[in-house]
């Protein structure tokens, strides 16, 4: 499949979004809103619950199905507050000894005047800091669209997953054509250089694992609820200097001579 | 024609008085005499606004500046003493025309990268300090611009050195696709590293600091100065301008809009910089009795 093909699949309407994951990977989950310093922003869902009986933390992008509530999700691009209300979730898995589960679904952080003005940028940043030093487990599964910055967010993790055809860029391949080429038609071929496909990103080394998506999805939750109890269960045996060691270690590869 | 062009050329390209190597091999762009201020239109002689440290005399207008001349600016003598200056990047996803861009980039600015890494005095309190450069692709960060300044930091932290940076930057480089976006956790995970060890990071935002280089490394320091009147942003104006068709307030995304708004802590002009740094340096001097240990 090509990888404009495969961003298609991933925007596609009746996709999945990150609730989806949270109702069907675990039980008793219990979502947590608000950043505690503006408000809470519904483009982030975060909260406590069981996988397979073992307490985590769970924090998705949500998107919305329909279009009221797309709209009330602000289409799944946070504002800084979501990445707030993440950090704080990430920040009491760390106290009460909780794997963090990520699922990241957006098309980047919101853009806008609110965003930029209770500082977008600064949000980002803060993650990326926290995450990397964050003393507890962290896996972050890509499960529609990863974008930018906004993507990255959510995923300075032990280890990053991707669904088949979950995408994962630097810029949308809509913004590279335009910026670039000055010419939107090119939106294929910007996607295909990109390489954002999951295929492309397991090559480069930036993803652990591809989760197959086979016509039946339920496939796809039962996967991810046994790879992710299994996978934590071994990190959690980590000594957590080891563990951070590594995930420097993770981000530290790319690009390094 | 040449010279018809250069009449409506944006102020601030650096061939216009950059002394470097590289200008014979551009002996058509002759060289610009005077400049209007964007600002107060005041006609200025370039070689003044050198002199004056790029700044406007008449209304205090800051105009792009290379790495080279901010390093000059604050350093104390010739203390810098350059690291890593021979990277390069190459085409790590075969995206094309890269290769062309880079050689382009190479020949406006003169440096192999879009920063500049080192070690310096300033007011005779050592420091690492990195400064982007805006005539290399904008100072967008690819693999080795990241590496660069992970690597600054390391060696930073390996040797107790407070780090002194100076950004601008259009954001991550497309042209190498994630492995860009992973600059911005990589340098993230260096400048943790560097405060865990109770180091100082001062960053000092230049015009325009925007997006992945604002979401990581900008952000992240201890100390968050700015240039009057620098863009400084996550998304672009013109990004959200055209795809949020929100008309921006005035001094929307500005340096002192960001003081206001309490993402920088100084507004400091350029003439004033090497003086405040090395004000804060000094009272950051590690095992002096007072600070921390």
């Amino acid at each position: 499949m090509e990888a404009y093909d495969r961003l298609a699949a991933a925007r596609a309407k009746g996709r999945p979004t990150g609730l989806c994951y949270i109702r069907n990977i675990f039980t008793d989950f219990m979502e947590m809103h608000g950043d505690r310093r503006f408000g809470d922003d519904k483009a982030i869902v975060a909260g406590i619950a069981r996988l397979c009986g073992m307490p985590v933390t769970v924090i998705a992008n949500e998107k919305g199905g329909s279009t009221k509530e797309k709209v009330r999700r602000n289409f799944g691009s946070a504002h800084p507050e979501g990445y707030r209300k993440a950090l704080r979730q990430m920040k009491l898995a760390e106290k009460f000894g909780r794997p963090v589960v990520c699922f990241v679904d957006t098309a980047g952080a919101f853009c806008g005047i609110s965003a930029e003005e209770r500082g977008e940028g600064q949000a980002i940043a803060e993650n990326l800091t926290e995450m990397m030093a964050l003393k507890t487990p962290v896996i972050s599964v890509f499960i529609g669209e990863g974008g930018s910055g906004g993507a990255l967010a959510l995923a300075v993790a032990d280890e990053v997953w991707m669904l088949e055809n979950a995408c994962y860029s630097v810029i949308s391949p809509e913004g590279c054509a335009s910026i670039l080429w000055r010419d939107s038609s090119k939106v294929k071929e910007a996607a295909q250089c990109l390489k954002m496909t999951a295929d492309d990103l397991l090559r480069l080394d930036v993803v652990e694992r591809v989760i197959p998506e086979p016509a039946d999805f339920s496939e796809v939750y039962e996967t991810l609820k046994t790879e992710l109890y299994h996978s934590l269960v071994l990190k959690k045996a980590e000594e957590i200097p080891a563990l951070l060691q590594k995930r420097y270690d993770r981000f530290r590869k790319f690009g390094a001579t | 024609m040449m010279l018809t062009k250069n009449l409506f050329k944006k102020p601030g390209n650096p061939l216009e008085w950059y002394d470097g190597h590289n200008k014979n091999s551009m002996p058509d762009i002759p060289d610009q005499m005077c400049i209007s201020c964007p600002q107060c239109k005041a006609i200025l002689l370039t070689g003044d606004l050198n002199e004056n440290a790029r700044v406007c005399p008449k209304c205090g207008y800051h105009f792009r500046m290379n790495a080279r001349q901010r390093i000059g600016l604050v350093t104390d003598g010739d203390s810098f003493r350059e690291r890593d200056a021979k990277m390069r990047s190459s085409n790590l996803i075969g995206f094309p025309n890269y290769e062309k861009k880079l050689w382009h980039a190479r020949l406006e600015s003169g440096e192999n990268e879009g920063v500049v890494c080192g070690t310096a005095s300033i007011g005779g309190f050592p420091c690492a300090l990195f400064a982007m450069e805006p005539y290399f692709m904008m100072g967008s960060m690819g693999t080795v611009v990241g590496e660069k300044i992970a690597r600054l930091f390391e060696y930073a932290a390996a040797n107790s050195l407070p780090v002194v940076g100076f950004t601008v930057s259009g954001g991550a480089r497309m042209q190498e696709g994630i492995l860009s976006l992973m600059q911005m956790a990589k340098t993230s995970a260096a400048v943790k590293r560097h405060g865990e060890a109770g180091n100082l990071y001062v960053a000092v935002l230049t015009d325009p600091t925007t997006g992945g280089v604002t979401a990581s490394f900008a952000m992240e320091a201890d100390v968050i100065l700015a240039e009057p009147g620098a863009l400084i942003g996550f998304a672009g104006p013109r990004v959200i301008e055209q795809t949020m068709r929100q008309k921006l307030p005035p001094n929307f995304q500005r340096a002192e809009f960001l003081l206001e708004k309490g993402f920088v802590d100084e507004i400091v002009p350029r003439r004033g910089q090497k003086e405040y740094l090395a004000n804060l340096l000094s009272m950051h001097q590690r095992g002096n009795g007072h600070g921390s240990v």
